[in-house]
């Protein structure tokens, strides 16, 4: 059920980039994309009643685990994450400084 | 009416998403997953994992069988870095941004403080990423918050962004170096060189420790340099 829950999460996401002219807000819409995706992308790692898959003393054979090749993909796709909205922030900032504003019908208008 | 429009075409590819995965068979059920058939099963194997030696499996993906493209990743960090280094920084110097506030007494006692426990902590999960849940990425961002704390409680700290930046190129460099240092003493690029220890110790697992310990450094100081960038400007005389 999750998965359709990140799926309307990215379709959120979408809707906003399509709508919004602010710059920031489409920045937070993308950041609201890439949130479903790293939902969508765990929830398929998931198994009912598995446990985390860390070796502990009180573990034997047999255990049933989630998958964690998922979340070792998500782990850096959050890291790169930061850093590209990071990015686009500071082109925002930028933009800012430069034209005194952050909606892109205006700055068509000043160009 | 571009609102109805832009609202007609994320419904379609959502609706599409959704139907698609309904129908195809090899897409598991939410929770019904079979790890047996997948990829994941070879990393749970308990031979390789005492082969490995961390005991985060998690970690023993993104760091030992994966490695090559973690460093690749850490590349793309970087590049995102020097991206907002080049559109923010200038070649004029930088002084710090007037937060239009005065920091009081208490606020800055209590984040000097917090910038220790935080600072504390950060290590805590870098050192035991080979154990328990986190590691380098988590690590460093961690890091990077204890640095932006003290940069808003306080208006005219400036952390040492040249430190930083050493720091970041001494980190990446050696990750490169153990690397290769992998490819010259055993056979391939990031191979373990390292004996591996018993799965759980805190100096086990060979050079998996060692690699996220560079990661959360160049992650953290990557990070702090992204904030000082946004929170400095031209100095203005």
């Amino acid at each position: 059920m999750i998965q359709y829950a990140a799926i309307i999460l990215f379709v959120f996401g979408l809707y906003g980039l399509f709508t919004n002219k602010n710059v920031i807000k489409m920045i937070v819409s993308l950041n609201i994309m890439e949130l479903g995706l790293n939902i969508f992308i765990i929830s398929i790692g998931f198994v009912y009643d598995g446990i985390a898959p860390i070796i502990t003393s009180t573990s034997g054979s047999g255990l049933l685990y989630v998958d964690p090749l998922p979340q070792a993909l998500v782990l850096t796709a959050i890291v790169i994450g930061v850093g590209t909205t990071a990015l686009a922030l500071a082109v925002a900032k930028s933009i800012h400084n430069k034209y005194n504003t952050l909606d892109l019908g205006e700055l068509e208008d000043i160009l | 009416m571009k609102n109805i429009f832009g609202l007609l075409i994320s419904l379609l590819l959502g609706v599409f998403i959704i139907l698609a995965l309904d129908s195809s068979v090899s897409f598991p059920e939410f929770g019904s997953a079979v790890i047996s058939d997948r990829v994941s099963d070879n990393y749970l194997d308990e031979d390789n994992i005492e082969d490995v030696g961390s005991a985060n499996i998690v970690t023993a993906i993104v760091v030992g069988y994966r490695g090559f493209d973690t460093l690749g990743e850490v590349t793309v960090l970087f590049v995102s870095a020097l991206g907002v280094a080049l559109v923010l920084g200038s070649s004029k110097k930088q002084a710090r941004m007037d937060l239009k506030f005065k920091p009081n007494f208490m606020l800055r006692i209590g984040s000097k403080v917090l910038f220790g426990i935080i600072l504390m902590t950060s290590i805590y999960i870098i050192f035991h990423g080979h154990l328990t849940p986190g590691g380098g990425f988590p690590g460093g961002a961690i890091i990077a918050s204890a640095i932006l704390l003290m940069y808003l409680a306080d208006d005219k700290f400036r952390s040492n962004v040249k430190g930083f930046k050493i720091l970041e190129g001494v980190a990446g460099s050696l990750f490169v170096v153990i690397g290769l240092l992998g490819l010259v003493v055993a056979s391939y690029f990031l191979q373990n060189f390292l004996p591996v220890g018993t799965v759980g110790n805190l100096l086990s697992a060979g050079i998996i420790p060692i690699i996220y310990v560079l990661i959360g450094l160049k992650v953290g100081s990557e990070i702090s340099g992204i904030v000082d960038n946004f929170l400095t400007e031209e100095e203005s005389l």
